[in-house]
């Protein structure tokens, strides 16, 4: 008999796969969100091959009666529901893995691997009921019985989508039925089951993408305006903004190329909008010099970027961490910036609402780097607190003898737009006086230049501090940022060592004040990150002058996972 | 409106003496006083090139940004707030060269703006380099043996791109041109102004006398609905037809389309979100 979870784990890893435009992210979908309505949290994270059809994509789904919310290698349960699985699943299964199959569809295939095949006649369900079109929803209906939901939950998913075609929506449900028989008989047979007792704690959440929370963090710090070339994995951001643009008032328009979504954005914020623009490495490079412009302009922007591996194209599909030094210096000349990188589906909501005032407030562009691993894994949260959250526009009304770029002593020079008030509204990509008019004058120059940078100072005293999570007294910190979060504290968890903490950086740039503090209480200090060249240890250690030369760094392109990093943490914790 | 209303006092002008550029502007600032627009009413988008920095000689609000950026620059200001007049001011390396793709695609995204292009036929402020729309066989210190490549069409490829106003001027003739950028401004969507400019320091080809010469303005009877008509004009070379090649009025602009001005004509500076508006959305996925 198998019974999931093993061992002292508290969730089952549930890993569906199959090729590109066979249904898959239906069951997905479907499965998700039906584990969820019955009261279970969620994690669901996507690997996916840049090709429309065919290939062989999967999706890893936890299921829990606790929060989940992190990667790991570890497969309870595979669903491969066409052949070809590809070896970054293979080499994932081990002697606890139950494989639901179909010989037919497989032949030896996975025959080979230490996974406890049972075979399951998909295929011939799937004809029975009408078509190989079923064969997913055979199979989500078999998981759906394991873990006990309600039948009418998955019918309720159907009911939504074919409203108005009986006859599909009838084999749909016959499906569902075969797939739950099929389950039950497992249980009956004792060949599987399943075993999660306790409430499901889950009512309440929402299930969100990382896309999903930085578009409604956009949304909730007043963007108006919103432009990109598509990319992946940063589309999905635009395509949220493009389909509600009618419910909240945004501009949306897929610009001709990056360069073009810069220029559009900084006209825009000079025009009064507060700008979004979204992309990834390649479309961000295009943007460089229109970065510096937001910079001698101190025109406010505020640009995403999901990260994938590079250089060049890398791989369109897949997830790293290697922009951060890309989008610290891009850009010629000297300027202020922030950069954030959310860890969590609230920060990444918080930090982008964040974002929009603090680049009104500084008038500097402002980056929230995110990845493909990020914006495409969802899991349930409870719905963001709003009440508190306000829009600040930092726009004064022009008298008649304006000037926009007025010395300081913080560096900020009141701003004001065209169109609002008496004056005028001067701005200039070159030195400029505080009319913005061109000036070849040395000295101006220089106090321009101080001026600008003078914002940083203020930036700093406002950098959102690290998160320490575990205890106030450690001897070891792991420092992370962005995306690893969750895995990290997870990782921490199973390593169960009450003198290690982990430190993550939300904001990476400028980085806040109390950060050596931190890194000096510790003994040892190791430093994850998704590059090759720990990126971040390199701006700690301009920022800091501290050195963090334990890391651990994975750059395969797929994310870093909990178990890797609970190998790399034993290895370097003595 | 007087015209001088446009002047800018202390001005340190860059632009040599005899060069078009002063007309252009002459004719620019005529324009805008004869339209009765108020400098602060204006927004003058330029980028990077001797006639680019057209907005540091005269009133107006400005933003003079990057080479061959402009023309999104004043799309991105036209659709924040549509209630001003925004145009766009370059050269022919400017608009052309290096912001050619950001012109083929703000043609057919149709913002209701005014592109005015000082077409000099070189590179003046990198000291006399070809330009896109240099004739074949001029000579520079970079082009030894002469251009060989074929001279850009601005006008033709306006109209292939769906402008909806497009038109060419010399700036030998201030009264003509004045006319035609008021009649640009006044229309209600994308409109270039293609104006023959002699650069008096690096074209010693294209001169005021050979723009004369090899010029001439279209006729009354001449029809600029006609597209196919204005697509043969827009082909002819040395006379070049002077005035509204082509234009047609109703089609919707790209500030028209935008999601944002769909129930609401306030400029986004303007607008409150309210935030249970966000609250209602995420409370709904619940
Ligand atoms: C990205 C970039 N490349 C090159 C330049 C240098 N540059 C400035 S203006 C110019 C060409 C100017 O020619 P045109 O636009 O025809 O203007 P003109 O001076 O003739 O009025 C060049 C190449 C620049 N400023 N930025
Ligand atoms: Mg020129």
């Amino acid at each position: 008999m198998n019974v999931l979870p093993r061992g002292d784990f508290r969730d089952v890893s549930l890993v569906l796969c199959g090729a590109a435009g066979q249904g898959v992210q239906t069951v997905e979908e479907l499965l998700v969100q039906s584990l969820h309505k019955a009261g279970f949290h969620v994690f669901a994270s996507r690997e996916y091959m840049s090709r429309i059809r065919g290939g062989n994509n999967s999706t890893e789904i936890r299921v829990s009666r606790d929060p989940v919310n992190a990667f790991v290698d570890r497969i309870d349960l595979l669903l491969p529901l066409n052949q070809g699985v590809r070896e970054n699943i293979r080499e994932r299964i081990n002697e606890g893995t139950v494989i639901l199959g179909d010989k037919e569809e497989l032949g030896e295939e996975l025959s080979d691997t230490s996974g406890r095949f049972i075979d399951v006649d998909l295929l011939q369900k799937g004809r029975d009921i009408g078509g190989k079109v079923y064969v997913g929803v055979v199979a989500a209906g078999i998981v759906a019985g394991l873990f006990g939901i309600d039948k009418s939950v998955l019918y309720g998913f159907f009911e939504e989508r074919f409203a108005d075609r009986e006859e599909i929506l009838r084999k749909n449900r016959r499906a569902v039925d075969v797939g739950y028989e099929t389950g039950g008989r497992m249980k009956e047979e004792s060949l599987l089951e399943v075993f999660l007792p306790g409430k499901g704690s889950a009512k309440g959440t929402v299930v969100l993408t990382g896309t999903d929370a930085i578009s409604l963090g956009a949304v909730a710090g007043g963007c108006d305006f919103v432009t990109s070339y598509p990319m992946s994995p940063a589309t999905g951001v635009l395509t949220f903004m493009a389909e509600h643009s009618h419910r909240f008032g945004i501009a949306v328009e897929q610009a001709e190329d990056e360069i073009a979504v810069i220029n559009l954005a900084l006209g825009a914020s000079y025009g009064g909008a507060r700008p979004l623009a979204t992309t990834s490495g390649g479309g961000l490079a295009l943007m460089s010099e229109g970065v510096s412009l937001s910079g001698a302009t101190e025109l406010p922007v505020v640009i995403h970027v999901g990260q994938r591996p590079g250089p060049a194209t890398g791989m369109a599909t897949r997830t790293e961490q290697a922009d951060l030094d890309l989008v610290l210096h891009m850009g010629h000349g000297e300027f202020p910036r922030a950069i954030f990188a959310p860890g969590t589906l609230e920060e990444a909501f918080y930090l982008c609402h964040r974002a929009f005032n603090l680049a009104a407030k500084y008038q500097i562009p402002v980056f929230i780097l995110t990845d493909q691993y990020f914006l495409d894994s969802y899991y349930d949260i409870h719905p963001f607190e709003i009440g508190h959250l306000s829009i600040e526009k930092h726009l004064v009304e022009s008298t008649v003898d304006y000037q926009r770029y007025v010395i300081t002593e913080d560096g900020i020079s009141p701003r004001s737009v065209p169109g609002y008030g008496k004056g005028m509204v001067g701005t200039d990509s070159h030195e400029h006086d505080a009319d913005g008019h061109v000036q070849e004058d040395f000295h101006l120059r220089k106090a321009m230049v101080e001026k600008r940078l003078r914002k940083m100072r203020g930036l700093r005293q406002e950098a959102v501090p690290p998160t320490l999570i575990g205890p106030e007294e450690y001897e070891n910190l792991v420092v992370a940022w962005g995306s690893t979060r969750h895995i990290v504290e997870e990782a921490l968890e199973r390593v169960g060592r009450d003198d290690t903490a982990v430190l993550h950086f939300a904001q990476v740039y400028p980085l806040s004040e109390d950060t050596e503090g931190y890194l000096r209480k510790a003994r040892t200090v190791v430093a994850v990150e998704g590059n090759a060249t720990g990126q971040l240890a390199g701006v700690i250690r301009r920022e800091t002058g501290f050195e963090i030369t334990e890391r651990i760094l994975h750059y395969t392109g797929l994310q870093i996972s909990v178990e890797s990093v609970i190998d790399g943490l034993r290895q370097r914790l003595s | 409106m007087d015209w001088k209303i446009y002047d800018l006092e202390d001005i340190d002008n860059q632009w040599c003496p005899g060069c078009g550029d002063f007309q252009i502007m002459e004719a620019l600032k005529k324009a805008l006083a004869e339209l009765e627009l108020a400098p602060n009413q204006v927004v003058l988008h330029s980028g990077i090139g001797q006639a680019a920095k057209m907005p540091h000689f005269m009133k107006g609000n400005f933003f003079n940004g990057l080479h061959g950026r402009s023309i999104s620059n004043a799309t991105g200001m036209k659709a924040a707030n549509p209630e001003l007049t925004v145009i766009a001011i370059g050269g022919d390396g400017d608009m052309y060269g290096e912001g050619g793709n950001h012109f083929l695609h703000t043609v057919r995204r149709n913002p209701d703006i005014t592109n005015i292009v000082h077409n000099n036929m070189v590179y003046g402020l990198t000291k006399g380099q070809a330009s896109p729309t240099s004739s074949i066989g001029f000579r520079t210190a970079v082009q030894t043996d002469g251009v060989f490549e074929e001279p850009f069409n601005p006008v033709a490829v306006a109209i292939a791109q769906g402008a909806t106003f497009v038109s060419r001027a010399f700036s030998g003739y201030v009264d003509e041109t004045k006319e035609l950028i008021k009649r640009a401004i006044r229309h209600k969507g994308y409109a270039l102004v293609d104006i023959f400019q002699p650069c008096v320091s690096f074209n010693k080809v294209n001169t005021h006398k050979w723009f004369r010469e090899n010029t001439y303005f279209l006729d009354e009877a001449y029809d600029p609905s006609d597209r196919d008509a204005a697509m043969r004009k827009a082909f002819e070379r040395a006379p070049y037809p002077l005035g509204l090649l082509y234009s047609v009025e109703g089609r919707k602009t790209f500030e028209e389309n935008l999601a944002c001005y769909a129930e609401d004509a306030t400029p986004l500076y303007l607008r409150e979100r309210k935030t249970s508006a966000v609250l209602e959305f995420i409370e709904a996925l619940a």
